[in-house]
């Protein structure tokens, strides 16, 4: 897939946070052979009681030689993620962002009118951003027109593993903008739900709970890659549409008579 | 002077921000940094003067999803 002028091989994109250690996150990534990693900005601990962490992630990170994918998640208005992003682009050296504005403490779910607000200024600053949203589409031709080039509609909640939520909404999207690179982020739980995901015509996935909360992260990530490289060839394969009624898969002419 | 970093007060002799950096240790690392609210790119922190009571925020890679 191409992403604002990049060429990706792998459609599955992961998150860094959570992992039970830096070495589980190193050998889940590989595991999962991605080409992208998001990751977030926090606060530095200045030499306090926590030492330089930013610093020491970044040392475990950088050698695996990925793009990263920075994100603006916790912010709640325009002027947070706007700023966020602008400093994530000094800090990673990159004019990627994943725009999160959310606006709903329960649900993570986005705030449709900040993001679209802060996608046309972050444009406008030269940004090339990933916008976070839901399956709807007049958001979405507003997140275009806004000059984002692709999408990032959830699957459901961050972090509640419950798959895709409106496959009706997703298929919708999918049906609208065929040429857009369209990402499915947040929700995903099982490979099940990746593959369904590709199965739509979904370009990628990305997920970092299903994977880093597992007993065996490496072991999912691994799943995960398998799962997005089956759906997507499923749905290049063109498959059969679902029906009420039985069909014989065996030929029913030649068949003996026998009373 | 006292300088709400990362919004504990911290006592700082320097007067610029990228002067600050160098005395918590942070000139060579991998920040972004924030002055009262806005954004000061890195070329930009020799020239940012600080005052009794800013505040400034010193942000650097962190996990994510």
């Amino acid at each position: 897939m191409h992403v604002y002028g990049t060429e990706l091989r792998s459609r599955l994109l992961l998150g860094t946070a959570q992992y039970p250690s830096p070495a589980v996150m190193v050998e889940a990534i590989q595991a999962s052979a991605t080409e992208v990693v998001t990751v977030s900005l926090r606060r530095e601990g200045a030499g306090g009681e926590q030492g330089l962490a930013g610093q020491r992630f970044w040392d475990v990170l950088r050698p695996l030689n990925l793009r990263v994918l920075p994100n603006t998640a916790g912010c709640h208005s325009v002027k947070e993620a706007v700023l966020t992003a602008h400093m994530a682009r000094e800090v990673f050296d990159t004019r990627w962002i994943k725009l999160e504005v959310i606006g709903e403490h329960d649900t993570l779910q986005p705030d449709v009118f900040g993001l679209v607000e802060a996608a046309r200024i972050l444009v406008a600053d030269g940004f090339q951003v990933f916008p976070y949203t839901t399956e709807d589409l007049v958001v979405a031709g507003r997140l275009l027109d806004a000059g984002c080039k692709v999408l990032m509609p959830w699957g459901s909640p961050i972090g509640s593993g419950r798959g895709l939520n409106n496959v009706y909404g997703l298929r919708t999207l999918r049906a609208h903008f065929p040429e857009v690179p369209l990402v499915v982020d947040a929700g995903i739980g099982l490979p099940s739900h990746a593959a369904q995901a590709m199965e739509l015509g979904y370009d990628a996935v990305l997920l970092n709970t299903a994977v880093a909360g597992a007993g065996d992260p490496p072991r999912m990530a691994r799943a995960m890659a398998q799962a997005v490289e089956a759906g997507r060839s499923a749905f290049l394969a063109d498959p059969v549409r679902a029906r009420d009624m039985a069909a014989p898969s065996t030929p029913v002419l030649g068949m003996p008579v026998f009373s | 002077m006292i300088i709400v970093v990362n919004g504990k007060e911290r006592a700082i002799s320097a007067t610029t921000l990228a002067g600050m950096l160098v005395e918590l240790g942070l000139a060579e690392t991998r920040i972004a940094t924030a002055h009262g609210g806005a954004f000061v790119p890195r070329a930009a922190r020799e020239s940012c003067v600080l005052q009794e009571g800013d505040k400034v925020e010193i942000l650097a890679p962190m996990q994510g999803g």
